[in-house]
């Protein structure tokens, strides 16, 4: 038993019911929110920029958006996902089980990065609703859809195995990762701002993302396909290197 | 309800009417051989070798020292060495504990609050680190060699944890599968019936009574076919008829080859169920004997004998009864077997009448489990 494929499968599956039991919260409610980014922001102020780089607003706030759905719920999906049973104390089970640690990660982060996935394609669907839209790297595109969902789960993972409350389970989606989504370009072009902001943007991570994915759409974006490819990597392997010293040390997990 | 195990025990040489086959660790379900099977095997064999279980039965052994022969004999399904365990805080809740569980015996682990029952088990379960020690479960070590170690072990915790939207069924299916189990609704049936929650087995978790919710933690707990269970004081909050439900079916597990560790703030409860006691406080543990051992100690009363006027020495004619003297002379102590066929009693009254010695008040004393416990309790505090 070298790897314990119906401990994965079981814990895979448990997770996946809890998404369809909360369907509502899970699926319906980020569409809705996106459906409402798309009225205030495609049709408000869509009506005044008629288009960036060739692309009409209203198509080119839509990797941006897809990709702010799919950093909030990954990281939302997993943290909860693993917090939750350190919360009842049902872990117990986890932690008396002939599971490893790499089994666990497999199982929580692929069900996370599964539903963010789903919620992703949905969103899109939703978007060819109002605007146009023609990809143009459709497998580039998928590529950086799973990669993100992945890479946020992970991440998320992190914050539900750090957190040991519901407060600290919200404050890094809230305090860091949502504005970090906002100013990373989901609405305009980084190119649009003064060259000192511009600058200053070139720190936040999600612009890579935002970028890597856009250009996926559209064929162009503010920084290069390569560059947004090689942070996206780096931030996976980070959050790889962290669960892998939690690991390790059982921090947090194993008194 | 006498269990063909005590019985297979008591009769030392084999009366024939004890089973052997109701104590083999018989999987209930279909697994596929392994060579540690042979072991087992082997093992009772060994077990049913006429003297050896007289052995077991009697050595009044204490943690630490098990003697070579019984290890020889039998390898014990869980061994723990040197266990120790300081928190986070730097409390010490084990200090050096060490103890042999034998397959396939029930074996209850006694102690006040805080004592660390709950720690021991869940070090040798995986919830817990040991900060020193080493445990072998099934002949695997916890650490090393985890995942077939806990394999052997199914876990019953002592709190009631449980999801509170899952179904009795899907929760059960995920816990066997969890262990590293293929699929097997037949036991996954089997388990809820076992523990009446058949009925329930679509309800949501949380529309269960306390009650059922510990049953359910037993099927958890039986649904990957351990060879080990333990039961984290399993009977807290139960009521009279479940706890016997619940205690003929541990018998029947034990009956299956089942070795059940279970701990109890009840002395009663490891009087009934246990073949073997151990007592644990602040950490230690200060007693492990057979059971059967326990009760002929209780079995075992004094005859008190207030004295009219004090004697200064018993009488020749008295030697016999192996009286004791006490509080200078005015007071004679008789001890005797309360399961003998006569105790002596009448003829001692006789006895101390022709020899002139009269009493104005007697009293007879018994020490029970619970007077051994609470001294030994106390001695250690
Ligand atoms: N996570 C922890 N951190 C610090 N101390 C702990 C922790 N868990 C238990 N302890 C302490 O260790 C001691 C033993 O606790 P344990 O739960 O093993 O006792 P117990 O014998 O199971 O008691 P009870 O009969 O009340 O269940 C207690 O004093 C307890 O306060
Ligand atoms: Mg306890």
């Amino acid at each position: 038993m070298s790897f314990n494929h119906h401990a994965v499968i079981a814990i895979y599956n448990f997770e996946m019911a809890r998404t369809w039991r909360t369907i509502a919260q899970s699926i319906i409610s980020p569409v809705i929110s996106t459906t409402l980014y798309f009225v205030v922001f495609g049709a408000a102020i869509g009506a005044r920029i008629t288009d960036i780089g060739g692309v009409s607003y209203g198509a080119f706030i839509v990797p941006g958006l897809i990709m702010l759905s799919l950093l909030t719920q990954s990281i939302a999906n997993a943290s909860f996902g693993i917090y939750f049973p350190k919360f009842t104390g049902t872990i117990y089970e986890l932690l008396s089980a002939p599971v490893s640690f790499v089994e666990i990660v497999v199982a929580y982060v692929g069900a996370a990065a599964t539903k963010s996935i789903i919620l992703g394609v949905i969103i899109l669907a939703t978007a060819t609703l109002f605007v146009p839209l023609e990809v143009r790297h459709p497998f580039v595109m998928a590529g950086f859809l799973v990669l993100t969902a992945v890479t946020f789960s992970l991440f998320g993972f992190i914050i539900g195995i750090w957190a040991d409350g519901f407060e600290k389970l919200q404050l890094v989606p809230l305090l860091i990762v949502t504005p970090l989504a906002f100013l990373g370009g989901s609405f305009y072009s980084i190119d649009m701002l003064p060259p000192f902001w511009r600058t200053v943007s070139l720190v936040n991570p999600v612009v890579y993302l935002i970028s890597g994915f856009r250009w996926a759409f559209f064929g162009a974006a503010d920084v290069g396909i390569g560059i947004s490819l090689a942070m996206t990597l780096g931030f996976l392997a980070a959050c790889i290197a962290v669960v892998w010293w939690i690991f390790r040390t059982g921090w947090r997990i194993r008194t | 309800m006498d269990t063909p195990h005590e019985a297979g025990y008591d009769a030392g040489v084999g009366t024939g009417e004890s089973s052997p086959q109701s104590v083999m660790p018989r999987p209930s379900g279909p697994r596929e051989a392994r060579p540690k099977d042979k072991l087992h095997v082997r093992g009772i064999h060994v077990r049913y070798a006429n003297a050896v279980p007289v052995i077991f039965r009697t050595r009044n052994f204490f943690a630490g020292a098990p003697s070579s022969d019984m290890v020889a004999a039998m390898p014990p399904v869980v061994s723990i060495r040197n266990l120790s365990k300081t928190y986070a805080s730097g409390f010490h809740a084990l200090k050096g504990v060490d103890l042999d569980i034998e397959r396939g015996e029930i074996f209850a682990l006694l102690g006040p609050n805080g004592a660390g029952k709950t720690t021991l088990i869940s070090i040798v379960c995986g919830i817990v680190n040991a900060s020193t020690g080493t445990v072998l479960a099934g002949g695997h070590d916890i650490v090393r060699d985890y995942r077939k170690a806990r394999s052997e072990i199914g876990l019953v915790p002592q709190e009631l944890t449980t999801d509170a939207f899952e179904t009795p069924w899907d929760t059960v299916s995920f816990s066997r599968g969890l262990f590293g189990k293929a699929p097997n609704p037949a036991h996954i049936e089997k388990v809820l019936r076992d523990l009446s929650l058949w009925d329930k087995r679509d309800n949501r978790i949380m529309t269960l009574s306390g009650g059922m919710k510990r049953r359910l933690l037993i099927a958890k707990a039986l649904s990957h076919e351990p060879t080990i269970l333990f039961l984290d004081e399993p009977t807290a909050g139960v009521d009279v008829e479940l706890r016997q439900e619940m205690w003929a079916l541990v018998r029947g597990l034990r009956d299956k080859g089942v070795t059940v560790i279970l701990t109890t703030h009840y002395i009663e409860e490891a009087e009934e169920m246990a073949d073997r006691v151990g007592v644990i406080n602040h950490g230690e543990l200060i007693l492990v004997q057979d059971k059967a051992e326990l009760m002929r100690k209780l079995g075992r009363k004094q005859l008190i004998l207030q004295l009219l006027a004090p004697i200064a020495e018993i009488p020749a004619s008295l030697e016999a009864y192996k009286l004791e003297l006490a509080r200078d002379g005015h007071e004679l102590t008789y001890t005797y077997d309360t399961a003998g066929e006569r105790t002596g009693i009448t003829a001692l009254l006789a006895a101390l009448a022709e020899a002139g010695i009269r009493f104005r008040d007697l009293q007879t004393e018994q020490s029970s489990l619970e007077d051994i416990f609470v001294s030994l309790v106390g001695r250690h505090k």
